[in-house]
């Protein structure tokens, strides 16, 4: 069993913790698992993006061409990144920063609001952990479970006050996921 | 066994501290930097030794002056600052003080770029500084093999009073995957008969002299031997690699580092697609492992060097198996880490093709990669 998640955006919304959260989570079920950033002379408001591959054995490339999954934040990366999604995998797309219909119909397809969610949260910083959320309803490699203990156990210190909050945005991501997802024939 | 999650940078130098490791002198450098932060907080709070030093110079120089007192000590950088370091390798090498320098390689030649490569195999194994020496050079494929051979780079060191380098391409020193760390070592003194402490801490006070200089040639070249003969023993002893697949392996991929374990994901792609390939990775690849290579000679009908170079291991590979069998190249220079499916096409062709031995597998290979991405 291999499975490989690209999550892919902005600088400053949260895509590379998002993909740590899940490399965490991953660790908590005793599976292997790499997390690779894409690193470069990056600053906010950037490009940024990571790549988790999680399995049950030895991993070999860190890096991966064609990903299980991908979390597409912005426009930018829906355009990198859609085509490259598996067949019959998960793609994820934030539509408040997406003005286009994404054309796969061979993906399981989630069109999340993800910035208005966090937004009613009350909190735009609860952007990730919705689409994270989206993901697991149709992930089931990682559990809601684990990724709710390894934020528990990871949420910086300075940050621990949102640790309620950050399991309520993966609990709508996950919920509005359950029952928006677009599934191939 | 109780896993963590480490990026790569952070979880050599704890496991450098954990080593036992007593003095660090670095200077930033992407992508390495995180090491000497980690050590700016981890080495003070300890009661350790951490300077931030003015230049490259400086930090090896600062190396070598602690070598000398026999204590354990390191330095990392990034290929342009190991550049800048070689002057200060030489003198430790020709000193004969054990010191450990990590290589978090990244795209070249000249300034660069900092994604992750394999461009100084040539400058750890076969160059380094000027005059007539070898150093040990192990090439972690991950995190956790980084931080054992970061363990053993110290106990090698001493045990053969010889330079260590690990080279780490760019990527291992970013990623973060989950590793069990060793123990907490003590720090201990040890009571070298060659260490400089000072007079009053060596056995009744006899005179200790450390130097690389040998005015006369006939010494220089005693000096010379004498680093050759050690080396010779490093050969027959310290010679690691990890092999997949190869029980009945027709064809054989060699790769180190990034591009070794990019190529076992191609690898079992291909065991996937019934062609009988294995993967082996020197963890080594100074000393070269070139009698486990040469003996799979008699039983592979082709092999394939990969490297995210334009094929600088590969040399090596051909020493090994000396022409007998036909060799293939596949290289990502530059600071472009190749994808398992390339390398599965590469394997494909190789189980398809008509093989030669006297074809140039580097001139094969540029010939076709320049359809791909012209020289310009």
């Amino acid at each position: 069993m291999q499975k490989e998640v690209i999550v892919a955006g902005f600088g400053g919304q949260g895509v590379l913790f998002a993909g740590q959260v899940l490399t965490y989570a991953a660790l908590h079920q005793g599976l292997e698992v790499t997390w690779i950033p894409s690193y470069g002379p990056e600053m906010r408001g950037g490009t940024a993006n990571c790549t988790v591959v999680i399995a049950d054995e030895e991993i070999g490339s860190p890096l991966v061409k064609k990903p299980t999954a991908v979390i597409a934040l912005n426009l930018p990366s829906l355009n990198k990144y859609e085509k490259l999604v598996q067949p019959g995998g998960v793609l994820i797309v934030n539509q408040s920063m997406v003005d286009r219909i994404p054309e796969r119909s061979d993906v399981t397809l989630v069109l999340i609001p993800a910035n208005d969610i966090a937004d009613e949260l009350g909190s735009s910083k609860m952007l990730n952990m919705v689409v994270v959320g989206a993901l697991l309803a149709h992930f089931p490699v990682v559990t809601l479970d684990s990724v709710e203990k390894a934020l528990s156990e990871h949420l910086p210190a300075k940050h621990q006050h949102l640790l309620s909050l950050n399991g309520e945005a993966l609990r709508r991501g996950y919920d509005f996921a359950s029952q928006h997802a677009a599934v191939p024939a | 066994m109780t896993r963590e999650l480490w990026k790569g940078n952070n979880a050599i130098a704890e496991a450098a501290v954990r080593a036992g490791l007593e003095a660090y002198f670095g200077y930033p450098i992407t992508p390495q930097t995180e090491v000497l932060e980690y050590l700016s907080r981890r080495m003070p709070e300890l009661g350790r030794v951490f300077v931030q030093a003015e230049s490259e110079l400086g930090a090896i120089n600062m190396v070598y002056g602690a070598a000398c007192t026999g204590v354990r000590v390191m330095s990392t950088s990034s290929s342009p600052g190991v550049s800048l370091m070689l002057e200060g390798l030489s003198y430790i090498a020709g000193t004969e003080v054990p010191a450990v320098l990590v290589n978090v390689m990244r795209g070249g030649p000249g300034l660069g770029n900092i994604a992750p490569a394999q461009g100084d195999y040539k400058q750890a194994v076969h160059g380094g500084g000027h005059g007539d020496y070898r150093q040990i050079v192990l090439a972690p494929a991950s995190i956790q093999e980084a931080v054992d051979l970061m363990v053993l780079s110290f106990d090698l060191a001493e045990k053969y009073r010889t330079i260590v380098m690990l080279i780490l391409d760019g990527s291992i020193g970013q990623m973060m995957e989950p590793v069990e760390m060793p123990p907490m070592q003590k720090v201990r003194r040890r009571d070298w008969d060659w260490a400089t402490r000072g007079r009053d801490q060596h056995p009744n006070g006899e005179r200790r002299f450390l130097t690389s200089i040998y005015l006369d040639p006939i010494e220089e070249e005693k000096t010379n031997l004498r680093l050759l003969k050690r080396w010779n023993i490093i050969q027959a002893n310290e010679v690691r690699y990890k092999d997949y697949f190869l029980e009945d392996a027709e064809f054989v991929v060699i790769g180190f580092g990034t591009a070794g374990r990019v190529a076992l994901s191609a690898v079992r792609a291909a065991r996937a697609k019934g062609i009988k390939v294995g993967l082996f990775r020197p963890v080594t690849v100074s000393p070269f492992p070139f009698d486990a290579v040469r003996e799979l000679v008699p039983r592979t009908r082709g092999f394939l060097v990969v490297e995210m170079n334009t094929g600088q291991m590969l040399d090596d590979v051909q020493v090994a198996i000396r022409g007998r069998v036909p060799i293939e190249f596949y290289g990502r220079p530059g600071g472009v880490v190749p994808l398992p499916e390339d390398i599965l096409a590469e394997i494909e062709r190789l189980s398809s093709d008509i093989l030669s031995v006297d074809r140039d597998p580097r001139q094969e290979w540029f010939k076709r990669m320049s359809a791909l991405t012209p020289a310009g």
